[in-house]
């Protein structure tokens, strides 16, 4: 299939940036979305022309590092999909497709569709771990847990960090990475314990990043590879007041 | 150059035990006047940087991705392996550190997978300290699968994304470590030379990817936790950015690179579609539990698989391995599947794949319990490829998967050069000719978490606080040397992109290197590859600046290295004319076609000293001493 692409082209940070028009030629639909790019990048590259920058790494799904807003979704149109895993063959001959990197004022650019997402980065820093040296942990099985709270734990710690939620987010907030790991903590015995520090640390540091707050949008939801659940915004949201009521 | 592995004195069981008693402590008011570097930050690298900060080191550490959180360890599904005995189905230390020295046929050393074995349990009481949330049972306690090469069920696991868990507890052990200044992260940096000054490593030669700054980092220990080498195939089920830079300008400094020749090829992954496949994809081999592994009987069968009626069908591991099955070891399996198709019986278009059918299992036990098993993964290969797995059986094929080989350690995980430590599966140590599946995470992690830490404070209190600093003349000299070879890549300036040449070479290598090697096909990639190499210097085409974020200038480096590298695996792999594990030399097979040893030439470790581009190596060979273990066939049969 043949297509015409819309791409974010941006030097640097410094750069204002926009959108650049390519053709991309005799494309399989058998094509993951980032060999269509590889693709074009090496068109580009034979032709003289600076090929476009796009993170990505494990091509699997899990790592969470490819990251482009394609048609205004992010991610693209597939659910639960990263576009790594996204395949051509939800695209058709003719379809004219706009790639825009992440946009938010926490997640600034660096080259073309590229973003700086340290932000989540620092945010884990204030508090998402439980703190325990190597060494010294009780025999595994000494504390039983039951199925049902593992199992929710597991849930939310499914978050690979890609920051979809906060590029789809109108407020761009970064409730829905930061409530997963809240709450796979806060849903096991062995993160009890810090649940009500760890809440306060995060949620300040978020805030403190510039990531806007929930209006209960759930365009999160709907765009997160990992189909992590708004429940757990709610939940986190439940910590917060009992920390900062004293009763957590 | 004698290669002295360091293995302590006694007997087996007592060898780690006995070893940390002698080895010389650093008293904990002193440890802050030592740094260490870590490259890397996977499982290994991760939760030794994390360790080691812990004990008051000052820790630097480098990863090229955008957080450490994106290492490929994130990529592993299936498990881990530990010998808790949980099940009371007779697993005990032993039996780990037997079917582990079994499964890596007989080719690595007695001493570091015992303990190995040792350390397991301590790693699964670790991870659940650390919020990983390892699948449970009913009662709350942890639940266990099987997996390849073993008759008990050892491998604890996080529904299908085991290593994920295991990584991001790690990640969050190093977070810890990062928010209190124990830790200094660099993202997006790229490690570009080894600095060794007067025998000592005293640093490394780093490229920020944002900017193209060269800078040095000068510490009184490094660590190399780099990964694996499958990309230099160009497929593999590596992500996109692993790559043996860092492991091979440590070679080119006087690090030896041992068993380069032992890679792995998974049985289960998704069958290359096309011309512009980038990569391909593993499906976890713990699916093997459930799938049985099948090709029509027939060469000329080509119906639909529905068609086919059981007594047309080869249950081909089933038939030639019943005690193991579809649980065969990888290597094996792998073999297997090739000979398939070689003999035409291949499925799918390309006709380069085999079934792995659910439908036994999907009628035995439930679609529901199948999905709550292999739920992601039967998902992710219905978005690769389109078609239902729970309907049709998936078509699978082996690929290039893990390597064995690595730069050289001694049973303290310290490399020839004094101050060089290699973790995981950047060393050689632990797998010998093929590594047993969900024992790469275990690796990884008894290295960073349980074996580094000590080994390390042994060194540096022997060793004491190095005086060589950053702005030292060998450092000057280094960063010279990456910014010349920078400025020589971008000023080329031909006709043909950097992926085009690392595409070849990858062909070259997995034709003649790939599942099965001979004497000719090697000499003929031997001849091919320094061809392609001066090619690639005269002709490839690196567009951008150094001074800016430039995708195609790192893959430039990277490849420009595999075009070095591959050599050395080509001519550990023609050396070594015996078959092994993951090396498989048509030369020296049974009647049956199985891999044939050979013993009394090859209980050794070749280990490969760097003599200049385009100059053969220099062997040199450790001897493999099996005190404990008798010298068996590999028998899955």
């Amino acid at each position: 299939m043949n297509l015409t692409l819309y791409v974010w082209r941006q030097k640097n940070a410094s750069d204002k940036g926009k959108m650049e028009r390519y053709d991309a030629r005799d494309i399989s639909s058998h094509m993951s979305f980032l060999e269509m790019l590889d693709v074009v990048n090496e068109d580009l590259t034979e032709k003289g022309i600076e090929p476009i920058a796009f993170d990505h790494d494990c091509r699997e799904g899990i790592c969470g590092m490819c990251s482009l807003m394609i048609n205004g979704i992010a991610h693209g149109p597939e659910p639960g999909t990263t576009v790594c895993q996204l395949h051509m063959r939800h695209f058709k001959d003719g379809d004219s497709i706009y790639i825009e990197p992440w946009r938010a004022r926490a997640f600034p650019v660096i080259k073309d569709l590229i973003v700086d997402r340290s932000a989540f980065e620092r945010i884990q820093h204030a508090g998402g771990f439980i703190s325990i040296n190597t060494g010294g942990a009780p025999d595994a099985n000494a504390l039983p847990i039951a199925k049902k709270k593992a199992d929710l734990a597991m849930d939310a710690a499914a978050c690979i960090g890609c920051g979809a939620c906060v590029a789809s987010c109108p407020n761009a907030s970064a409730m829905l990475f930061v409530s997963a790991k809240v709450t796979q903590f806060a849903n096991l015995p062995q993160g009890r314990i810090e649940a009500a520090e760890r809440v306060q640390k995060m949620v300040a540091q978020m805030d403190l990043e510039g990531f806007g707050n929930c209006t209960n949008h759930y365009e999160c939801e709907a765009v997160c590879p990992k189909e992590i659940n708004i429940r757990f915004i709610g939940q986190m949201n439940r910590e917060f007041m009992k920390a900062k009521t004293g009763l957590g | 150059m004698t290669l002295d592995a360091k293995i302590p004195s006694g007997p087996l069981a007592e060898k780690w035990e006995k070893h940390k008693f002698e080895m010389k402590l650093v008293n904990p008011a002193n440890k802050r006047k030592y740094s260490i570097i870590v490259v890397g930050s996977g499982l290994a690298g991760g939760s030794a940087a994390a360790s080691l900060a812990e004990l008051g080191y000052n820790v630097m550490c480098f990863c090229y991705q955008d957080s450490p959180r994106r290492a490929h360890s994130i990529a592993a599904q299936g498990g881990i392996n530990a010998s808790k005995n949980y099940q009371n189905d007779g697993d005990s230390t032993y039996r780990l550190f037997y079917d582990t020295i079994k499964g890596g046929d007989f080719r690595s050393r007695e001493a570091n997978v015992y303990r190995l074995a040792e350390v397991s349990a301590n790693i699964i009481d670790q991870c659940v300290a650390q919020g990983v949330p390892f699948a449970r049972e009913y009662g709350g306690l942890l639940d266990n699968r099987s997996f390849g090469g073993a008759q008990v069920s050892r491998t604890f696991y996080a529904r299908g994304q085991t290593g994920q868990q295991l990584l991001l507890g790690a990640y969050s052990a190093l977070c810890r470590q990062i928010g209190k200044g124990q830790v200094k992260m660099f993202n997006r940096a790229e490690m570009l030379d080894l600095v060794v000054v007067d025998g000592r490593t005293c640093g490394i030669v780093v490229r920020d990817m944002i900017n193209g700054k060269v800078s040095s980092y000068a510490a009184d220990a490094v660590v190399l936790a780099t990964g694996g080498y499958s990309n230099v195939f160009y497929l593999s089920t590596m992500a996109k950015g692993c790559n043996v830079t860092a492991a091979y300008r440590a070679y080119k400094k006087g690090a030896l690179f041992a068993n380069p020749c032992y890679t792995q090829i998974h049985p289960t992954c998704i069958p290359v579609s096309g011309d512009y496949q980038s990569k391909l994809t593993l499906m976890s081999e713990s699916l093997r539990n459930d799938g049985r592994i099948w090709v029509p009987k027939s060469a000329d069968d080509k119906r639909a698989p529905g068609d086919i009626p059981e007594g047309d069908r080869d249950y081909y591991l089933e038939r030639k391995y019943p005690s193991f099955g579809n649980l065969a070891p990888r290597d094996i399996s792998s073999r297997s599947a090739k000979e398939a198709c070689d003999e035409g019986r291949g499925v799918g278009e390309t006709g380069l794949g085999v079934y792995l059918d659910f439908a036994d299992a999907i009628g035995r036990l439930g679609e529901n319990v199948i999905r709550e098993r292999y739920g992601n993964l039967f998902h992710m290969y219905e978005k690769i490829t389109g078609e239902n797995p729970y309907k049709a059986p998936m078509r699978i094929y082996p690929a290039l998967h893990y390597t064995m080989g690595g730069l050289w350690v001694d049973y303290n995980l310290e490399s020839n050069l004094p101050g060089l430590f290699v973790l995981g599966e950047a060393n050689f140590s632990d797998h010998g000719a093929n590594r047993l599946g969900a024992s790469a995470l275990m690796q990884g992690l008894a290295d960073g978490y349980f074996v580094a830490p000590y080994t390390m404070g042994n060194w540096l209190a022997r060793a004491g606080v190095s005086e060589v600093k950053a702005d030292h003349a060998e450092f000057k000299k280094a960063e010279t040397d990456v910014t010349g070879r920078t400025k020589k890549l971008l000023a080329i300036n031909g006709k043909r992109t950097v992926d085009s040449f690392h595409r070849e070479l990858g062909l070259i290598m997995w034709e003649n290197c790939g599942m099965a090697r001979n004497e000719a096909g090697l000499k003929k990639a031997l001849e091919q590859i320094p061809k392609l190499r001066e090619e690639f210097w005269q002709n490839v085409l690196v567009p951008g600046e150094n001074e800016e974020l430039n995708q195609s200038l790192e893959r430039a480096g990277r490849v420009a290295d595999y075009l070095e590298f591959g050599e050395v695996v080509c001519q550990d792999a023609l050396t070594r004319t015996e078959s092994c594990g993951g090396h498989f030399r048509e030369e020296s097979q049974t009647k049956e076609g199985e891999a044939m040893r050979d013993d009394k030439h090859f209980t050794h470790v070749s280990a490969w000293e760097f003599k200049g581009v385009g100059k053969a190596p220099e062997l040199h060979k450790e001897q493999l001493k099996f005190e404990n273990v008798e010298l068996a066939t590999r028998s899955y049969k």
